[in-house]
């Protein structure tokens, strides 16, 4: 399945849903907010949100800034 | 009598605010956040970088801070407010420096676009700080759509160049009612000083402290400077004039015979 992670193209396999992306990327889950084709998916909603095909996906966290 | 400033309910002891970004390190960053005591802090929100895992800037800001997320990358006023959203999903509050940049010389902010953000955000619950353009009929806008605070630049971003937007923002501090918060292009603590003595609210500072050989020392020096601007503001500032006013008695000279 082709998605774009972070302006990214990227193939993945055997991934389905977002928590499953966000442990194979190794991400902390506390320090992440992520966006599905711009909609915010809440924590709690990872396990059961499903990767579609060409989906865009934005993992965002905090950096310093003024 | 303590003195307090209070935004979005939350009562702000120390006037000085300062920005995350820069630091060499975010060690010396917490460092320089300890060592002024300060209240609240910005960061800023970029796309995770999945091949280098950086640390979380989080782990580094003492827990009493209040985090004011800006929107910073945003060029119009959806961008700025998918950018808040996001922040807030990320479970620090509910607080947000709208701040939208499309001229990327000088960056100053788009105050049209600002407005427009700033009035979606409010609705939804966010307590808003805009940066701005000092300009007094765009504070009165987001006075009107429910900004918290002005956040008017005393000079372009990480210019050090202080307060040269002076006579613009003492027109706010005279006629806006909520805090007017200088942000941006103050290089030293006699500007943040300078600000506080005028009568605003409080200051944000970045660079100046970032940037600094001893960036810890000299967050310090911001904060002092703050509070002495702050109790000279208070204890009531005296009129300038051109000629000179005796200080000393003119009477009673031993050259009289």
């Amino acid at each position: 399945m082709n998605i774009k992670i972070n302006g990214k193209e990227e193939t993945v396999s055997g991934i389905k849903t977002i928590l499953e992306l966000i442990n194979d990327k190794k991400l902390i889950p506390e320090h992440i907010v992520v966006e599905q084709n711009f909609k915010i998916v809440p924590k709690e909603e990872w396990a059961r949100t499903v990767l579609n095909e060409d989906d865009k996906i934005e993992i965002v966290s905090f950096v310093g800034g003024g | 009598m303590e003195d307090i400033l209070t935004i979005g309910g939350r009562e702000i002891k120390n006037r000085l605010f300062i920005g995350t970004g820069k630091f060499s390190s975010y060690e010396t960053m917490k460092r320089s956040l300890e060592e002024s005591d300060v209240d609240i802090v910005t960061v800023a929100l970029r796309r995770v970088d999945i091949e280098s895992k950086t640390e979380n800037v989080l782990n580094y800001i003492p827990k009493k801070c209040i985090l004011v997320p800006n929107t910073s990358g945003a060029r119009d006023a959806d961008e700025a407010v998918r950018i808040a959203r996001l922040a807030k999903a990320a479970g620090c509050g509910n607080w947000v420096k709208v701040e939208i940049i499309r001229d990327n010389k000088y960056l100053l902010p788009d105050n049209l676009e600002t407005v427009k953000a700033t009035e979606v955000l409010a609705k939804e619950g966010f307590i808003v700080l805009p940066y701005m353009c000092p300009d007094l009929s765009m504070a009165r806008r987001l006075v009107d759509v429910g900004a918290s605070a002005v956040m008017p630049l005393g000079a372009p971003i990480g210019s050090n160049r202080g307060i040269k937007t002076k006579e613009l923002v003492e027109i706010l501090i005279s006629e806006i009612k909520i805090p007017v918060i200088v942000d941006a292009g103050l290089g030293a603590p006699s500007s943040a000083c300078e600000c506080m003595e005028m009568g605003c609210a409080a200051v944000l500072v970045n660079t100046a402290i970032a940037v600094a050989e001893d960036p810890a020392a000299m967050a310090k020096a911001f904060a002092d400077a703050v509070s002495a601007g702050r109790l000279a503001h208070l204890a009531g500032m005296p009129h300038s004039t051109v000629g000179a006013k005796p200080s000393s008695p003119l009477t009673g000279f031993l050259r009289d015979v």
